[in-house]
């Protein structure tokens, strides 16, 4: 039934993937001794202005976001500056929960932010770019059996893996290995990277073998 | 027969404690020790070994020494002296190692690295078993053979000045002795001066042999501040001054010609990068060890010390002084201290050495004529017969010299092989009575969990098949088999095992016990498997798609009961283990801040929302008091973010565990003396809020005693010296505040009376839940007032916060999202695990808070000491399971079977973890940090079993409701 949204999602999800496989790549060419360990800030920045850039414009080209009714510059502009502002936002709100977390409050706040920012560019811009600055079908999207279309579906489950990679993420911190990894945030970052990625292909692949019992509500 | 959930819960918890005991018996080697009851003699001592015909003179060995003055620095870390800074911090100390005749070592300290079993080590030779660290808390006069008996029986006069846990260990030893109390941690310059002022004195008279000085200071500078201060280098400077001191007395004494003299620098143990000590790390172990003494060797520069055990001292000590060896001692002397004196003596002292090691290794091995070590003791000590022939025949050739010297290599390699195999035997396990609590412990587990559906169901009992099984064929055949395996395995060669010297009737009890298990076990599993046969095929769809629908919640509160329990197999998880509640407490809020945002928003649009037709309803039924509801519903809403908050304050209030215990936390800048005021503020406000949230469910008479024991709390943290008292002189001079403690007791006292009294009258008398809730509440304020009597000042905000949470979540969160009693139970023991890491625990034995054993008591009384202590420890998981009760009989009306559910949870959860850890510590026994990480936990671990099992017994009384 969904075959050709199914398809769209592959595609894109493809897309977002070789983004980020490219941010990890190219700035090894422009910048010496990069690498995720070393330079971790620098890897994080790359990979979220990956991943946003491309999120943007590929569900813009595909036309998911739902269309506005008015056409207007000031409405569009407007929702621009919210968009903007939620993605503030939502850094300050992942930067807090990390803080809460048990990251230092002062210490390394930079780090911090910027494993915010990367949680914001893998979680909070998809529904930007799905949803639209839209909160109550933020909340629609995140309760229970409140799914409309595949694309929420795939919504759910990329941002559930991320947020359980980053979770995990923290459990190596407290081993006394002593590896680079372990440095604060990089096992939290990789572990969002990897839980993202995983739902991306998670996500496909999963209404692919559930398309017979998914019954989504009209519009 | 058909018992109640709680009952059969607790039952099968006590039932635990008893195999876990077991356990704990078997796993804790008892210290390497000599069957013979009486101490060593001196005419005990073995004749000098001489091939043909007896030996006849010589029985006791010269001593080497007159006089010997032992100096113990606590704490004293071996690069403080022999490091880069020791030329800073100890200079004449120095230039003594360097130049002046002396020898150096370091001393290995063992683990456990605590003040009590170190001076146990030094004095009688033996390495305490982990054991008596437990016993650190009282520490009753050493009965075992030691160095200072054996010095007092051969009539040498010692001294003592320091630490007085020395004087409770050999009361009436010394000839004259001050002790001083380690009691105030925050003194390190009166214990020194307590014991400095007695030097001059002491030194100038001639009537003593043995002096010995325990100075605290440096521990206590390391307990505040660390290895790093500014503090240490005028402490140590301080203790070089007086080394200097004595030895220039001794130096000033010598020259009458009799026996030198000897000055011993040593520390008891060492202190970690974060200035505590206890577990196995380096800069714990290692110690110096300064010999001083005119008859070694002057040295002509700085050598690289040797390595030897702290231990080797005591024997080293005994030959120096003429003393026979303490009967347990597993070291070897130090061969660099006899050097000096002939080889006939040098043989000798080495052949009593091993003869007293070589008769300890009789004792406490059954195998020892295996061992290498004794082997190479028979064969040195029959070349040393001969050397004796040759030498007494007048023999002075160049051979016997090197003869002599091979018998001398001989025996220090014997001494080095029986010493190691001695030491290595508290390695050695008792693993029949291991296994036999760990098959106990497993057996109730079990039964437990297949209990669960019964449990956790409506009626709340559990249907045991206790008298089928007992007249079951299967169960004599398996008594028959089990009985037959004890008799086989305690008949075999190893002897040594707890579980074999226990009586008949005990052991046949145990037996009887584990088959009947065993049945009940089978008749349990073969009742659910029916179940699963019957509808085959058909019934797990049904169940997981419509029963086993599992919330978000449940899964993590799944998850995250089973990922902690396999947490504790890695040491560095429990270590940090505070770091995994954390974070699943963490975790547990923002899943109840899901749950709330669900409701209340999903409430809201509610009407148009036909999926949910029950909760639109409501929301119109609501509508009637609309500001009420929504006030109620921004309370509800914001209080999953407060806990979170609460609990991110609370974790910097007390840095715990091991990686991250060095980082500055709130606790210590709330106690460092510049900051008083504002602990007084903080402590003062606490209480009140204290008061404020405890009184609302209380008597007007209880209201009035808990705010005077409230007040009494501040006046005896006045008093001890914590806080500020408004109308207080400053000079004041600190009491132990025993009047303001036990002004507080009387009025705890008061309150639980009145709570025993109300709950008894509705048990008995009428079957009042009302009453029934009150007298639990009461019982609870009387605790909260006991908690926060004993609590630190700087720790009055974890109680705080703690009734802060407890009565949020019951009002909006608990009771409005109808959380089911299995829920709460969870949610409950971790926030009660967590705030046992609040506090400021951890599971390493050195953060137990002893003081509290002595609030409102003059002196040391073992029984009210151990239970304050016990309680204090355990006061953040005791709370919340006090608060469960009180939370579940007060929802009684809802569901009558809660309290029971409740009680059921609450065994499940403490046996699983208890359970997994007793196979965890045995599969990892030889495990590098087995008794520094694992052993300690492994502490914690049953006595949190045992708390459990009594708060369990309180639910049963709780249990009982008015029959249908
Ligand atoms: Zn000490
Ligand atoms: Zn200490």
């Amino acid at each position: 039934m969904w075959d050709h949204e199914i398809r769209a999602m592959v595609s894109t999800h493809a897309l977002i993937a070789a983004s980020m496989f490219m941010a990890t790549v190219l700035p090894a060419v422009f910048v010496e001794g990069f690498s995720v360990y070393r330079t971790h800030l620098l890897w994080l920045y790359c990979a979220s202005g990956a991943v946003n850039v491309v999120s943007v414009v590929v569900f813009w080209l595909l036309g998911v976001t739902p269309s506005t009714k008015k056409h207007t510059l000031g409405y569009k502009l407007s929702r621009l500056f919210r968009s903007c502002l939620y993605f503030f936002l939502s850094c300050l709100f992942f930067h807090t929960v990390v803080v809460l977390y048990g990251a230092p409050l002062i210490d390394s706040a930079l780090e911090t932010f910027s494993l915010a920012v990367l949680l914001t560019s893998l979680t909070t811009m998809r529904c930007l770019c799905v949803l639209g600055p839209n909160v109550q079908a933020w909340i629609r999207v995140f309760s229970r059996h409140g799914a409309m279309s595949v694309w929420d579906t795939c919504l759910q489950i990329t941002v559930a893996c991320t947020l359980i990679g980053a979770w995990m993420g923290a459990f190596p911190i407290p081993l006394d290995w002593d590896r680079p990894w372990q440095v604060w945030p990089v096992s939290c970052s990789l572990g969002a990277t990897i839980g993202y990625l995983t739902g991306l292909v998670a996500a496909p692949a999963w209404i692919h073998y559930h398309r017979k019992h998914l019954t989504y509500k009209c519009k | 027969m058909k018992v109640r959930s709680s009952v059969f819960a607790s039952t099968i918890l006590i039932l635990e404690v008893v195999g876990v005991a077991l356990f704990l018996r078997g796993f804790f080697p008892v210290p390497v020790k000599s069957s013979l009851s009486s101490k060593n003699k001196l005419s005990d001592l073995p004749p000098e070994p001489l091939t043909g015909g007896p030996s006849n003179a010589s029985g006791t060995p010269k001593p080497l020494f007159k006089r010997v003055v032992i100096m113990l620095v606590d704490a004293l870390r071996e690069d403080f002296v022999f490091g880069p800074n020791g030329r800073m911090f100890m200079p004449y100390t120095r230039h003594v190692i360097e130049r002046g005749s002396s020898l150096s070592y370091v001393a290995k300290a063992r683990p456990p690295t605590v003040t009590m079993p170190r001076i146990k080590a030094l004095t009688t030779g033996s390495i305490p078993g982990f054991i008596d660290v437990v016993m650190n808390l009282n520490s009753p006069a050493l009965l075992e053979d030691n160095l200072i008996w054996q010095a007092k029986t051969a009539g040498k006069k010692i001294i003592f000045y320091g630490d007085d846990t020395w004087v409770r260990l050999f009361p009436k030893h010394f000839m004259e002795h001050d002790g001083t109390t380690s009691f105030f941690v925050s003194d390190y310059t009166e214990v020194d001066n307590n014991v400095t002022r007695h030097l001059d004195s002491t030194l100038k008279r001639d009537d003593w042999d043995v002096l010995i000085l325990h100075y605290l200071g440096l521990d206590h500078i390391g307990h505040i501040s660390g290895p790093h201060s500014s503090l240490i280098q005028p402490k140590l400077l301080e203790m070089d001054d007086i080394l200097k001191k004595i030895h220039g007395a001794l130096v000033s004494k010598e020259a009458d010609g009799s026996l030198p003299y000897l000055l011993v620098l040593c520390g008891d143990h060492g202190m970690s990068e974060t200035g505590s000590h206890g577990g196995s790390s380096e800069p714990e172990i290692n110690t110096p060890l300064v010999l001083i003494s005119p008859i070694f060797k002057r040295k002509a520069e700085m050598e690289k010390p040797g390595v030897v055990e702290q231990v080797d001292l005591t024997p080293t000590l005994a030959l120096g002084l003429g003393l026979p060896i303490s009967q347990n001692s597993v070291g070897h002397v130090i061969p660099g201290v006899l050097e000096e004196s002939s080889l006939r003596e040098q043989l000798r002292f080495l052949h009593l050495n091993g003869h007293q090691l070589s008769c300890l290794l009789k004792d406490s091995t059954p195998e020892y004529e295996k061992e290498t070590g004794f082997e190479q003791f028979r064969v040195a000590e029959k070349a040393h017969g001969s050397w004796m022939k040759l030498y007494l025949e007048g023999n002075t050739s160049e051979v016997l010299t090197n003869m002599g010297k091979k018998v001398l290599k001989q025996y220090l390699e014997a001494l080095a092989a029986m010493s190691s195999a001695l030491s290595k035997q508290l390695g050695k396990y008792d693993m029949y009575s291991m296994i036999a609590g760990m098959v106990f412990v497993f057996q109730l587990l079990l039964v437990l969990l297949l209990a669960m559906p019964e449990a956790l169901s409506g009626s709340a009992s559990v249907d045991l098949p206790v008298l089928s099984s007992l007249l079951s064929l299967p169960f004599y055949l398996l008594c028959l088999f089990l009985a037959s395996v004890h008799v086989l395995v305690c008949t075999s060669a190893e002897s040594s095992c707890y579980f074999c010297s226990l009586s008949w009737g005990l052991v046949f009890a145990a037996v009887a016990f584990s088959s009947a298990m065993f049945c009940i076990l089978i008749s349990l599993a073969r009742r659910r498997l029916p179940f699963g046969s019957q509808f085959h095929g058909k019934s797990p769809q049904i169940s997981s798609g419509s029963e086993w629908m599992l919330s978000e919640l449940d899964v993590l509160l799944l998850a995250g009961t089973v990922g902690h329990t396999l947490s504790l197999a890695a040491s560095s998880f429990v270590e940090e283990e505070h770091q995994t509640w954390y974070f699943l407490l963490n975790t547990l809020c923002l899943t109840v801040f899901q749950d709330v945002c669900r409701k209340y928003f999903r409430e809201q649009r509610g009407s148009g929302d036909e999926e949910e037709p029950i909760l639109s309803k409501k929301s119109q039924t609501f509508s009637h008091s609309g500001s009420d509801i929504y006030s109620e519903k921004w309370l509800a809403l914001a209080t999953p973010p407060f806990t979170l908050l609460c609990c991110r304050l609370l974790r910097s209030l007390n840095q715990t565990g091991v990686q991250w215990a060095h980082l500055p936390d709130v606790g210590h800048w709330l106690n460092s003396s510049e900051h008083k005021v504002i602990l007084s503020l903080l402590s003062a406000f606490c209480l009140g809020l204290i008061y404020l949230l405890v009184q609302r469910r209380c008597s007007w008479v209880s209201k009035v005693a808990l705010a005077f024991g409230l007040v009494g709390v501040y006046s005896y943290r006045a008093a001890v010296g914590n806080v500020l008292f408004p109308w207080q002189h400053s000079s004041r001079t600190t009491s132990k505040g025993t009047v303001e403690a036990r002004f507080v007791y009387v009025f705890i006292l008061g309150i639980l009376f009145s709570g025993t009294k109300d709950l008894l009258r509705s048990q008995i008398i009428t079957a009042d839940s009302k009453l029934k809730s009150k007298g639990l509440w009461e019982i609870y304020s009387g605790l909260v007032l006991l908690v926060s009597l004993l609590f630190r000042a700087h720790n009055l905000p974890v109680l705080c916060c703690c009734l802060l949470i407890q009565t949020l979540m019951a009002q909006f969160i608990w009771k409005k999202l109808h959380y089911d009693a299995a829920q709460t139970t969870i949610m409950h023991y971790w926030f009660g695990q967590a705030f046992f890491y609040f506090q400021g625990n951890s599971n390493n034995i050195a953060t137990v808070d002893i003081s509290v054993g002595f609030v409102g008591l003059e002196s040391y009384v073992e029984a009210p000491a151990v239970f304050l202590t016990a309680l204090s420890t355990y006061a953040g998981p005791l709370l919340w399971a006090c608060h469960l009760v009180c939370y579940l009989s007060s929802e009684r009306d809802r569901s009558p079977v809660a309290v029971g559910h409740g009680c059921y949870c609450l065994a499940l959860l403490r046996s699983v973890p208890a359970a997994a850890y007793i196979v965890l510590v045995t599969v990892l026994r030889y495990h590098l940090f087995i008794w520094s990480v694992f052993s300690p936990k492994l502490l914690y671990e049953s006595m949190h079993l045992l708390l459990s099992a009594g708060v369990c017994l309180f639910f049963i009384t709780m249990e009982q409701t008015q029959p249908k």
